[in-house]
Formats: structure tokens, C-alpha cells, sequence
């Protein structure tokens, strides 16, 4: 069999693929949120104020976009050292922001806003946690960018991955924003 | 992962192959290596669609053979089965289907048909099939999530399966699974175990159908081979496009629903429960909303027949040109229309929901939006009778299934018309009229698109041709025994008769029917053996069919028959070849046909080629 050629790519199939699947992922959430509009528009809608840590766990998954797309171009420019404190980074700030989610869980627990509660309260746990999962997803993918960037045997200079780690965690952390405000202002 | 890297994205490894061969050798080896990595867990795409048509045909089999249970009691709900106890147990004491055996059969039919056979079986088989290989592409964008996206379904399927066997049965709600009776375990026996193992299943499925529907999407706008610009792709390469995207679009709305449903069966949440009672007592649930789970199904679920149906619509068309030796007529208005039918797809849910207390003034602009589809599906036949008008037509069993096709496409797109305004749809809501409509043109269309495919590219997938008598025979019964079974429908549907009833026999509007469906039932029989002497074929023919001697058996110009006839990972050996044509070019220039791989001549040049 002769050798096979090379196969043409505009744009790298991962990266593309993610853009697919954050479309996807947004289909997900206006589900949500549209449930929500229509569950709302029905009587005894319950409102009560959020806990406020879920704002202090905005401005913990703001920062680690930051941190991530430092971590990005640490990788671009070899500092391989500062590149893996930057992941790491953003991983514990990650994990920071899923514990103060559910410190917030909590909270509402505490002030009598239990999951199963009025519909109004479940939406804010059902959200919230299908938001962390996607979160902690992202949390497991740079923890494998760590693994990799520790691995002796293969090295690997694509940033490729990193890249689409990257951009994945800024989707989430722009999805937070989005749920944050709609929630705060669809009360 | 080894696969991914060496075949795909890593373009230096390509490269090294190209240049090298050594590098080459190194590649071989990774896919050729063993039966696991060449035969179970495969990133190639060809064996991906043959696991995904395999396993679908298996389900077929499982889904009908359900079908013909339950018309049994519909058809002779008299008439005791011995038989049926032996195998089905306490679920048919006495050679009768029990009520609650009747129900799961009816639901696991439809969530099987609907879900597992024409949407992972049809799109899964013929989209991972046929993308890489018309497009020009040496696989998807990534294998990797292309072999996941199977081993998902098979993950859903096993799940699904199992739920068949669990001592309370599997879900018996209805494949539509409206809360509150899949949200309530103690509404029905099959609403406990057997729905968390469907939503489970259903869950899996969703994240199979995503990962396809990813692959699917990038590698026809990023991988098209030079010279395929988007207007140059086969029709086939655009319907599972506009299938992707539906796919990708409403799927997750669907797993929204289904997480809410979750939480109202397990966490006491009230998304869907208010002011119920069951066994006497009142449930503490209250405010929830039954209509909204209702929103969130059919917004999935309207894309979800045109995720159907849009396959076999893309296939027929390409059969259709290459077996009436004619370009396909108004290729333009083919795609538009397609793109039309895509977008209207998530403006018309609520016909579903007419009378669920849908505010009239609201119900008139989806009955508009609904109506407008006829726009669309109505340019499509006017362009597939045209393309066959006055053509050379070779009558091959795809040809055949692809013509009746057009046929169940049509009488079952017509009764659509009356189900789409709500004023007739209040009448005929949930009767057998609505059986006969969607069976015919989402059921029937959509298996006769996938047997023509079938029929038409079994020779690429395993280099060797169906028995033709069998063809013949298979498509005779199945095209006579489609109408003879829902025809009548239509009339049982108009004069009232409900459907999901476990029996009719005790109505007196209802008791004319007896010898109707009687003769249905007896049809349905003959029919499903038709289909397992297909399956038979199918079986009989991958080892012991004829064999292909040339590379392009139908004289076709797309790029799929530039492949050798038992094409490697990597589809083709040396350089993917390059496109200059549209793939409609037959009977032109006193030619038969011209490939897409041959360059203008002058004169087409100075003409503005294609």
C-alpha cells in the first residue's frame, strides 16, 4: 500500500469540535433557564434573596480565567515551571469555587430553602449543580494537562490542548456569569 | 488515543508518513493490529457504522417483534397465545397479554423504533459511514469520540436492555414519558426500577447522539477534501449535516427535562407534580407543572422526526440521481429547502400540545409555522419526481425503496396537513389517525430511506452485494404491507378510535373495527417476516454475496467509489483525491457519468462549470 497524504484542516478538528460542543453545552442551560421563565410566568412563584457567597465564588472563577490564560502562555513561551504552578492554580481555584457553591447549598439548607422546597428554590440547586459538574469536568481536564506536562517519556509541544482546556474554562466561567445574573434578575 | 494521533490532527505524523514510510509501517501496525482494535474497539469510521447498523438491526428486530405482541391482543383479543406465556411469563397468564405488558410493550416500541433504530441506527450508520468518505476525509475529526460516541449506545443500549428484565418491568408510560406517571413510582408497576433504567438509558444516549453530532458537524466543515466546496457535497453529506445540528441543538434540551424529571422522582422536587393523589392519599408536592416537561420533549422531540427523517430524505435524493442516471433536480432548492425544514423544526413543538389548554391565540401561530413545513417538504418531492421524470431508471432495490419512499412520504406528509391545523387536531388528537400519520411518514419513509441506503452501499461496507430476488420480494411485501397495516388506521382514527386502549372490544362505537384490525394484525406478521428474510439477507450476504469486481458497481460520481473495494483506515491509499465537480453530472455530454474527480473540460470551463 503506498503511504497515505496528509489531510487538510482549516482549523484544528478539537478546537472546532469544543465550539460545537459550548453550543450544545448553552442549548443545555437556555432549557434550564426557559423552564424556569415558563415555571415563573405560573402562580405562587416564590423569590428570596441568593446567598451571597455565590458572589465570591464569581469572583474566585473570574480570577482563574485569568490564571488560565497566563498558564496558556507560559506553555507558548516554554516556562514550563510557571506553566504548571499556573494550572494548578486554576485548578484549586476551581475546586475553591465548586466548595463555595455548596457552602451556598448550605446556606440555603440553613434558611429553610431545602431542595425540595418550592420550585423556584430546586431550580437554583438543579442550575447550580449541573453548572458545577461542568466546572469540575473542566477541573479534570487540567489535571491530565498536569499529568502530561509532568510526563518524561513523550513530550508534547502542541498547545492544542492547553488551548482548548483553556477556552472550555473560560466558557464556563462566562455560563456562571450568565446563570448568575439571569437568576439574580429573573427572581 | 495512538490511532487519533497518528491518523488525524497530528498532521507532522502524516507527514512523516508521507515522507518517510518507515513512519508509515510504524501506522499500519496500530491499525491493522489486532482483532479488539481493528473489529471492537474501532476508531475506523466504516467499522463504527457497521457496529452502529448491526446494533440497530438487532434493535429492530427486538422493537417490531414488539409490534407484533401487542397487535396480537389488538388483533385477537380473544384468542389465547399458549406460546406467549411460555415466554413472557406472568406478563401474559393464561396466552393473554396482561394490561401492564401491554403498555411496556407499546412504550419500549416506540422509545426503541423512534430512538435506538432511526435515530442511532439510521444517522449513526449512514452519517459515520458515508461523511469521510463523500467529503474526502481519511476519518472523522476525532476518531477517538467517534468510537465513544458507539460505545455510549452500546452502554444505553445494554441499560435499556436490561430494563426489559426487571421483576416490575421496563417503562411503561408511554415513549414519551409524560410525568406524573414516569415521575411517580407508585403510579404503575412500570414507572419504579424500569424508568430510571430508561432515563438512564436515555441519558447515555444523549451523550452518544452529542459526540457523533460533534464529529459529524466538524469533519464536513473543516475535513472536505480540495475542491469540495459546500456546494459541490452530494445531498446525502447535507441532510446529515442539517441532522448534526438539530441533533446537537435539541438533545441537550432533552437531558434538561430529563434531569428535572430525576429530581422529581428522586429528591421530592415539584418541576413537574402538584395536587396529586395517589392510592387515596395526597402527595405534598405542589406547583409544579406536567405541561412543562411537555415543552421541553417536543422541543426536542420536533427536531427529533426531522433528525429522522432528514437522512433518508438526503439518501433517497442521491439514489434516486445515480439510478435515474440524472442530475438531481434543483440541487439549490434541495438544500434551502432542507435548511428550511431545519430551522422550522424548532418553531412548531406545540403542535404536539394543542390540547393540553394551549392559549388558542398561541396554537394559531404554531398551526401557521406547522403548515409552512408543507413549503419546504412540497419542493423536495416536486424535485425528486422531476429528477426521476423521463430518467433511464435502473431499477435496483435501492432505487425501489428510495421510489417508495417518495411514495409513504407523500400520503403520509398529507395527513400532516390536517393534524397540523388545531381545529381538526382536537378531534383527532391521540387516535389512530395520528398512529397512521407518523407511522407512514416518519416510520415507514424513514426505514425505507435506511433499506435503500443499505441496499445501495452494502457493497462498499462489506465488498459484496444483497441477493436480489430477496431485494425484490423484501421490497414488494414491506411497500404493500405498510399501506394494507396503516391505511385503515386513518379510518379507525376519524371515526374516534383512541389509541394506546389494551382492548376495543368493549366499545360500542368501537366493535366495528374487530375484522379491521384483525386483518392488521395478520399483516404485520407477514410483514416482520419479510423483514427477518432481509435480515437473513443481510447476514447471508456480508460472508457468502456476490462479489464486487470493480470499485464503482452503480457507476456513481461520488468519492466513495474512488476507494478501493475493501478500503483500509484511511479510505484512500497515496493522495486523497481532489474535486472539481458537482456530484450530479450524469448523462451529460453524451457521457454516462462523470466522477467529481475529473477536471472541467475547456468547453465547461468557458460554459462556468458547475
Amino acid at each position: 500500500m503506498q503511504a497515505m497524504s496528509v489531510q487538510r484542516n482549516k482549523i484544528h478538528p478539537h478546537k472546532y469540535s469544543l465550539w460545537i460542543a459550548m453550543g450544545s453545552i448553552t442549548m443545555m442551560f437556555i432549557g434550564f433557564t426557559s423552564a424556569y421563565v415558563v415555571k415563573r410566568a405560573q402562580a405562587n412563584w416564590f423569590t428570596f434573596q441568593l446567598p451571597v457567597i455565590f458572589w465570591i465564588s464569581t469572583a474566585i472563577i473570574l480570577s482563574s480565567s485569568f490564571t488560565v490564560q497566563m498558564a496558556v502562555k507560559q506553555f507558548k513561551n516554554r516556562h514550563m515551571q510557571r506553566y504548571k504552578q499556573l494550572i494548578t492554580l486554576t485548578a484549586v481555584l476551581g475546586v475553591a469555587f465548586a466548595v463555595c457553591q455548596w457552602i451556598g447549598f448550605m446556606q440555603m439548607n440553613a434558611m429553610g430553602l431545602p431542595l425540595n422546597g418550592p420550585a423556584s428554590v430546586s431550580f437554583i440547586y438543579v442550575i447550580v449543580s449541573v453548572h458545577l459538574l461542568h466546572v469540575l469536568g473542566g477541573v479534570v481536564a487540567l489535571l491530565i494537562m498536569f499529568g502530561r506536562a509532568f510526563r518524561t517519556r513523550i513530550r508534547t509541544y502542541s498547545p492544542v490542548p492547553i488551548e482548548v482546556a483553556a477556552t472550555y474554562w473560560h466558557f464556563v466561567d462566562a455560563l456562571w456569569i450568565y446563570l448568575l445574573i439571569f437568576l439574580s434578575i429573573a427572581r | 488515543m495512538s490511532n487519533e494521533a497518528t491518523l488525524h490532527s497530528q498532521q507532522e505524523v502524516m507527514h512523516g508518513a508521507a515522507a518517510h514510510g518507515h513512519g508509515h509501517d510504524d501506522h499500519e501496525h496500530h491499525h491493522e493490529g489486532g482483532f479488539i482494535s481493528k473489529y471492537v474497539f474501532s476508531m475506523d469510521h466504516k467499522t463504527i457504522a457497521k457496529q452502529f447498523l448491526i446494533t440497530g438491526i438487532l434493535w429492530a428486530i427486538v422493537g417490531a417483534f414488539f409490534s407484533v405482541l401487542f397487535r396480537l391482543q389488538l388483533g385477537f383479543p380473544d384468542t389465547s397465545f399458549p406460546w406467549l406465556e411460555s415466554i413472557l411469563g406472568h406478563w401474559a397468564k393464561g396466552g393473554h397479554i396482561s394490561p401492564e405488558a401491554y403498555y411496556a410493550l407499546v412504550t419500549m416500541h416506540g422509545t426503541i423504533l423512534v430512538f435506538f433504530v432511526l435515530t442511532a441506527g439510521l444517522s449513526g450508520t449512514f452519517s459515520n459511514l458515508l461523511i469521510p468518505l463523500q467529503v474526502g476525509a481519511r476519518d472523522m475529526a476525532s476518531p477517538f469520540m467517534n468510537m465513544l460516541s458507539y460505545w455510549f449506545f452500546f452502554m444505553a443500549s445494554c441499560v435499556m436492555m436490561t430494563s426489559l428484565f426487571v421483576q416490575t418491568g421496563p417503562a411503561s408510560g408511554g415513549w414519551t414519558a409524560y410525568p406524573p406517571l414516569s415521575a411517580l413510582g407508585d403510579a404503575s408497576i412500570g414507572s419504579k426500577i424500569g424508568m430510571d433504567l430508561w432515563l438512564t438509558s436515555m441519558a447515555l444516549f444523549v451523550v452518544s447522539q452529542l459526540l457523533g453530532g460533534l464529529n459529524y458537524i466538524s469533519t464536513i466543515l473543516n475535513m472536505r477534501t480540495k475542491g469540495m466546496s459546500m456546494t459541490k457535497m452530494p445531498l446525502t453529506i447535507w441532510s446529515f449535516f442539517f441532522t448534526a445540528v438539530l441533533g446537537v441543538l435539541s438533545f441537550p434540551v432533552l437531558l434538561s427535562g430529563f434531569i428535572l424529571l430525576l429530581f422529581d422522582r428522586h429528591a421530592g422536587t415539584s418541576f413537574y407534580l402538584s395536587e396529586l393523589f395517589v392510592a387515596g392519599k395526597a402527595l405534598s408536592n405542589e406547583g409544579g407543572s406536567a405541561i412543562l416537561y411537555q415543552h421541553l420533549f417536543w422541543f426536542l422531540g420536533h427536531p427529533e422526526v426531522y433528525i429522522i427523517i432528514l437522512p433518508a430524505m438526503g439518501m433517497v435524493s442521491e439514489i434516486l440521481a445515480v439510478n435515474a442516471r440524472k442530475p438531481i433536480f434543483g440541487y439549490l432548492a434541495m438544500v434551502g429547502s432542507m435548511f428550511a425544514i431545519a430551522i422550522l423544526a424548532f418553531l412548531v413543538w406545540a403542535h404536539h400540545m394543542f390540547v393540553t389548554g394551549l392559549n388558542p391565540f398561541l396554537g394559531a401561530f404554531f398551526v401557521l409555522l406547522t403548515l409552512l413545513i408543507a413549503v419546504p417538504s412540497a419542493i423536495k418531492v416536486f424535485n425528486w419526481i422531476t429528477t426521476i421524470w423521463k430518467g433511464n431508471i435502473r431499477f435496483t432495490p435501492g432505487m425501489l425503496f428510495s421510489i417508495g419512499f417518495v411514495s409513504t412520504f407523500i400520503s403520509g406528509g398529507l395527513t400532516g396537513i390536517w393534524l397540523g391545523n388545531s381545529s381538526i387536531d382536537i378531534h383527532l388528537h391521540d387516535t389512530y389517525f395520528v398512529i397512521a400519520h407518523f407511522h407512514i411518514v416518519m416510520g415507514v419513509s424513514a426505514f425505507f430511506g435506511t433499506f435503500a441506503g443499505v441496499y445501495h452501499w452494502f457493497p462498499k461496507m462489506f465488498g459484496r452485494f444483497l441477493n436480489n430476488t430477496l431485494s425484490y420480494i423484501h421490497f414488494w411485501i414491506t411497500l404493500i404491507g405498510a399501506y394494507l397495516i396503516f391505511w385503515p388506521m386513518h379510518y379507525e382514527g376519524m371515526a374516534g378510535m383512541p389509541r394506546r386502549y389494551y382492548d376495543y372490544s368493549n366499545w360500542e362505537s368501537f366493535k366495528q373495527f374487530g375484522d379491521l384490525n384483525h386483518f392488521i394484525s395478520i399483516v404485520v406478521i407477514i410483514v416482520f417476516a419479510a423483514q427477518l428474510m432481509f435480515v437473513f439477507n443481510f447476514f447471508y450476504s456480508i460472508f457468502k454475496g456476490r462479489k464486487l469486481t470493480t470499485t464503482n458497481p452503480w457507476n456513481s460520481t461520488t468519492l466513495e467509489w474512488t476507494t478501493p473495494i475493501n478500503p483500509g483506515h484511511g479510505n484512500w491509499p497515496g493522495e486523497i483525491p481532489e474535486v472539481y465537480r458537482w456530484p450530479y453530472d450524469y448523462s451529460k455530454d453524451g457521457k454516462d457519468f462523470i466522477p467529481q474527480t475529473v477536471p472541467l473540460s475547456p468547453d465547461e470551463e468557458a460554459a462556468g462549470g458547475h
